[in-house]
């Protein structure tokens, strides 16, 4: 479904990753980790066409779905009026939203549970909200990939847990393939089913989440000590962080 | 459903019924205005004089003279004020949209200024009529280029960058102006060349008319055509390429009929500014940022403001008033406004 070959971007002139190569079969869900600058947003944006590579390709076989780090529109449009947006390659050049398109936006506000916003302004809404919206405008386009970069940053636990609760139910649900960016490994351990660590411009790891996602990767990734932590019974473990240096 | 339903019809509605009052509240201003100056024509006369085209009176109320100041100097002036009071506001509009930014429109963004060079060079060179529309268009287009080139820095173009760029270019345009009234002939053509770029529509003739509706009325068109994809570039570069939209093509378009509606407002009437910059804001208060509404509210509204003005312009003092220059008296004072809005918010997300 998305096919990365020797991937190179350069940023004015900077180099910013250097021979990536990585596939993400349909219906997976992709955690990206890595450190602040290494990458991640970059790469994502290469997905979604928003910079070219300067050597390698990118090749993604159906629609995305794109869900941008914390947005702020820059007029009060309502909630609806952005989740129209969405329909943006449906809708013709002179054209505007026809009540089919309504009712799609609608048909995804009610699916993330936001349904009741709609008439809202956008920018009043909590971060939580906004970001559930925003899945509701990608989701509009009927896409096939979704892709988020950060979708939990800012956000508190509670709503943390509804991001990756709504991830995992789209995924399970729709079939999408979902790749998203974090700096929590326990988005990952939740969620995803493979894992791609960023270590620099040219080191990565890539592979299955039980494969890749070790407390040993995570130590070395963030230079941090991380030890696995068993915090359920079942089995169900987290990794801690110590900040003692 | 229902309730989503009626909600939504709801908006939409508030809309429309703001769409009918300003309407309505446009046919009176027009026809008021026509009885406003120093010949003395009732309101209910002027319009029975202009229903008379349509249904012919057989015992006619008025006189001829009446009958010919309504018609032959009235009418098309006041028409004219509709028409440049209409495509600068929905110029104005779209071009904050397309920027993201409640500081533009064709005079802050150098366009109108571009123009009016273009119209001084033209009547210097050449005289008057098209070849004023022609250089108005060619440079106020090239204008609007050079302050999006000068604006844009790593694909962004900023609040402040953007109205400062506006802001040399203007400052360019009008030296280059001043160049030419310095070179034109002092008994006919400064005199002519001053008090156009002043902004007049007083000696409007109806082949004037004809021009400016040519000029103004087909890209409004096709701007308000354009109102879902200004919605989603206001959104921002970034996330409107990211939801697929057609950037360049939709920049492009709204580019060049913003520089017809300038040109054809600038060769007919001069430099009227401020208008693009004022009136979308009270249009935003109205009926919200959504450029389907935003469009057709903010050209009501125009229309509207530019009738008020001018008839300002024919009572206030013996001499005419230039529109330019009540139309600026109003505007900076606003723009100077708006300006500290943006400041306090650090943003502007609640225009």
């Amino acid at each position: 479904m998305i096919d990365i070959q020797n991937l190179s971007v350069s940023l004015s002139d900077k180099p910013i990753l250097a021979d990536y190569s990585l596939q993400v079969a349909p219906g997976s869900v992709l955690a990206i980790l890595g450190a602040n600058g290494v990458g991640k947003t970059t790469l994502l944006n290469c997905l979604v066409g928003l910079c070219k590579p300067s050597a390698g390709t990118v090749t993604a076989r159906g629609r995305i779905g794109y869900v941008p780090q914390l947005f702020q529109s820059a007029f009060a449009f309502s909630v609806l009026d952005i989740v129209l947006m969405g329909r943006a390659r449906h809708i013709p050049l002179f054209g505007a939203p026809r009540a089919q398109d309504y009712g799609i936006a609608s048909k995804y506000l009610k699916l993330m549970k936001v349904g009741h916003l709609k008439d809202r302004a956008f920018n009043e809404l909590s971060g939580g909200q906004r970001q559930l919206v925003m899945i509701a405008q990608a989701l509009s386009s009927e896409c096939e990939i979704l892709i988020l970069d950060e979708p939990c940053s800012a956000l508190d636990y509670k709503n943390q847990s509804i991001v990756i609760d709504t991830l995992r139910e789209l995924n399970a649900s729709m079939g999408l393939t979902i790749l998203f960016s974090t700096h929590a490994p326990q988005h990952g351990l939740e969620v995803a089913s493979h894992v791609l660590l960023m270590r620099d411009r040219q080191r990565y790891e890539f592979g299955a989440v039980e494969d890749v996602l070790t407390a040993e990767n995570l130590t070395t990734l963030y230079d941090v000590p991380i030890a696995k932590a068993a915090f359920a019974p079942g089995g169900k473990f987290t990794f801690a962080p110590s900040f003692e240096r | 459903m229902l309730a989503m339903a009626t909600a939504q019809g709801g908006a939409r509605m508030r809309s429309w019924v703001i769409i009918l009052l300003l309407s309505l509240l446009l046919v009176f201003c027009l026809l008021y205005s026509i009885t406003v100056g120093r010949y003395d024509i009732g309101i209910v006369d002027v319009g029975r004089i202009l229903l008379d085209n349509v249904i012919p009176a057989q015992t006619p109320s008025w006189t001829t003279v009446q009958a010919d100041v309504v018609e032959s100097i009235r009418l098309p002036r006041v028409l004219a004020a509709i028409l440049v009071g209409a495509g600068l506001a929905i110029s104005g509009a779209a071009l904050q949209g397309l920027f993201r930014n409640p500081l533009v429109d064709s005079s802050t963004i150098g366009v109108t200024f571009g123009a009016g060079f273009g119209g001084t060079l033209a009547i210097l060179l050449v005289g008057g009529g098209y070849p004023v529309l022609a250089a108005s268009f060619a440079f106020g287009m090239g204008s609007l280029l050079a302050v999006k080139g000068l604006a844009t820095v790593r694909g962004r173009a900023s609040t402040l960058t953007l109205v400062l760029a506006g802001v040399v270019v203007s400052a360019f345009f009008t030296a280059a102006i001043s160049i030419c009234k310095l070179l034109a002939d002092p008994q006919q053509k400064l005199p002519a060349i001053t008090y156009w770029l002043m902004g007049s529509i007083a000696a409007t003739s109806y082949r004037d008319l004809i021009l400016m509706s040519l000029a103004i009325l087909p890209p409004m068109i096709v701007i308000f055509l354009l109102r879902y994809q200004i919605n989603i570039l206001s959104l921002g570069e970034q996330k409107a390429r990211a939801l697929g939209a057609p950037i360049e093509l939709v920049q492009w378009t709204i580019f060049i009929a913003i520089s017809i509606i300038s040109a054809g407002v600038v060769a007919t009437s001069g430099i009227i500014g401020w208008v693009g910059l004022v009136i979308p804001h009270v249009a935003r208060a109205l009926v919200g940022p959504d450029h389907g509404r935003l469009l057709p509210v903010s050209a009501l509204l125009g229309a509207i403001y530019l009738l008020l003005v001018d008839n300002i312009a024919r009572t206030a003092t013996v001499a005419e008033l230039p529109l330019g220059i009540i139309t600026a008296l109003i505007g900076v004072p606003v723009f100077a406004i708006v300006l500290r809005r943006v400041q306090a918010k650090s943003g502007w997300s609640h225009d």
